[in-house]
């Protein structure tokens, strides 16, 4: 039953992720974007990981999606054919990875699985019956270093976002009130 | 195999319980909603279908359901029919985590069940928020795929307006989970009992009364209603993300409203004000010796939270005008915004400083 789940959403997240680079209108690329965080989550959900599963349905498709949506239908664009037809360097790229991943699943098999194991065995010391409390002190006690530092990377993103936004910084307020409508 | 058919014809009985209740609920609430206004402004409101016109919601539905469907030239056809689905589902799988009364579970034939909730879940807060957070696509799509101005502009601000208001949603509700000190709705009813002094608004030792009011407002601002109806305003937008939709797939969107309604009134009641926990410790139905009838009571505690909600939803209509949209951007991240993290902080340092003192 699991086996058949995973199956499943493995194929739609592959399905979904090629489709979003092959349509050829933004909003319907946006949508399928939208299905692939839907059954990354539910991988998620089978791992028992229901507090990720919750997070990667608020923070991407709840929140960063509908901003791209919001990018892509405010410029308006119905068609764009800038990025289409460029399947040779595409090929260029992805061939050698292709062949990367068939050496590296095909070889190495022994090695992924002992991996694997050692991987289940971890976590299944770790997680215990209520995995937001386990993610919560991981978060603060181990990881409390790289936590903070990721917090400081989007807080520069963000003073960034507004340097780049708000050009009247440091400029006569004049210009602001005349102007009330830039302000926003 | 058996077990598992008994369990799944047990979850579909409650799920299609649950439906009925709110389904007949948005009927109750689309003529509440008139008849409120109505006599707010001094009118009597729907008077001519039915007995002082209670039967008005019924003819409503039959004349939607006759409507002509029409799809605009030029509009995406399979978003177009999407997008009022996807304005309606989301709302409908919320109700799955709401505690309608108390937590007891019965055993059928070595099953056990819960018969007041349909899936107690250990995220069901952050699974509400999640599914909240779907329905904006709805109303985006909608409005897109509508190929008009007044549609799309309608979507893209509501757009906007829910990504605001949802982040403050959030993290209002944070200060009632330190406090709780879990996600699950059950264990954070279960945690107010005993009086409305345990209610978290009003609990010790961090009232949670600014988290409320920020909860309130962000809610009515998430479900676009009047004071925050930017994304249908009449007198600018025709009618907003819906102008093109008629018939059936309108009612859908009206249906979703209403239940999004409904369903943040569930929720504010099962944070805030105790869930089915009656407002003294106890029932009445246990000091008359009638224990195993008690569930009606608290399910009546749960209902007349709910309505209140719902009341407070008409009366913000009847009262206040639309606010200008710099206004509402300004007022979400200007006012709400701190006032939601200040709780927080507030909180948090109030419970470590009451764990310290036991």
């Amino acid at each position: 039953m699991l086996q058949l789940l995973f199956g499943y959403f493995a194929g739609m997240i592959a399905a979904t992720s090629i489709l979003v680079v092959a349509l050829r209108n933004p909003v319907y690329s946006a949508l399928s974007l939208l299905v692939m965080f839907f059954h990354v989550a539910g991988l998620f959900v089978i791992l028992h990981a229901e507090f990720l599963a919750a997070v990667q349905v608020i923070v991407y498709a709840g929140a960063i999606l509908v901003l791209y949506l919001f990018v892509v239908m405010l410029l308006n664009i119905k068609q764009d054919d800038r990025y289409h037809s460029q399947w040779r360097v595409a090929a260029f790229v992805c061939v050698p990875l292709l062949i990367e991943a068939i050496v590296l699943l095909s070889g190495g098999s022994r090695a992924i699985t002992t991996g694997s194991r050692l991987l289940q065995t971890d976590s299944h010391g770790t997680i215990a019956a209520d995995n937001t409390l386990a993610i919560g002190q991981t978060l603060f006690s181990t990881y409390l270093f790289p936590f903070e530092v990721a917090s400081l990377v989007l807080l520069v993103a963000m003073i960034g976002a507004i340097v780049l936004a708000k050009r009247d910084i440091g400029e006569s307020d004049t210009q602001s009130m005349t102007q009330p409508a830039v302000d926003e | 195999m058996t077990e598992f058919g008994l369990r799944l014809a047990i979850s579909l009985t409650q799920i299609a319980a649950v439906m009925v209740i709110v389904v007949v609920t948005v009927l109750i609430l689309t003529l509440a909603e008139r008849k409120v206004l109505g006599w707010m402004q001094d009118r009597m409101g729907p008077m001519e279908v039915g007995p002082y016109g209670i039967l008005q919601p019924f003819a409503d539905a039959i004349k939607l359901f006759f409507k002509e469907d029409i799809v605009p030239a030029g509009a995406s056809k399979f978003l177009f029919t999407m997008a009022p689905i996807l304005c309606l589902i989301p709302t409908f799988i919320g109700f799955a985590v709401i505690p309608w009364g108390p937590n007891w579970t019965f055993e059928i034939d070595g099953i056990s069940v819960k018969p007041f909730i349909i899936s107690d879940i250990n995220i069901g807060i952050l699974y509400i928020l999640a599914f909240a957070s779907l329905a904006a696509y709805g109303i985006i799509l909608g409005g897109w795929a509508s190929n008009s101005k007044y549609s799309l502009l309608g979507g893209l601000r509501s757009a906007a307006q829910i990504i605001s208001y949802e982040l403050n949603v959030g993290l209002s509700i944070v200060g009632v989970l330190i406090l709780a000190g879990s996600l699950s709705l059950v264990k954070i009813t279960d945690a107010q009992g005993g009086g409305f002094w345990n209610w978290y608004l009003f609990a010790l030792p961090a009232p949670q009364i600014f988290a409320f009011v920020v909860y309130v407002i962000s809610v009515v601002a998430e479900t676009n209603r009047v004071p925050f109806d930017l994304p249908e305003a009449e007198s600018e937008l025709v009618a907003g993300f819906f102008t093109e939709y008629s018939g059936l797939r309108f009612a859908y969107f009206f249906l979703a409203e209403y239940a999004n309604m409904m369903l943040v009134s569930c929720v504010a009641a099962a944070l805030f004000l105790g869930g089915w926990q009656a407002p003294y410790p106890g029932t009445i139905m246990e000091l008359l010796g009638l224990a195993s009838w008690s569930w009606i009571e608290s399910t009546m505690w749960f209902a007349v939270k709910t309505y209140s909600f719902l009341f407070l939803f008409f009366w913000l209509r009847a009262t206040l005008p639309r606010l200008r949209y710099d206004q509402l951007m300004r007022f979400g991240w200007k006012v709400m915004l701190p006032i939601a993290l200040g709780n927080i902080v507030v909180t948090s340092i109030a419970v470590f400083f009451y764990q310290q003192m036991k």
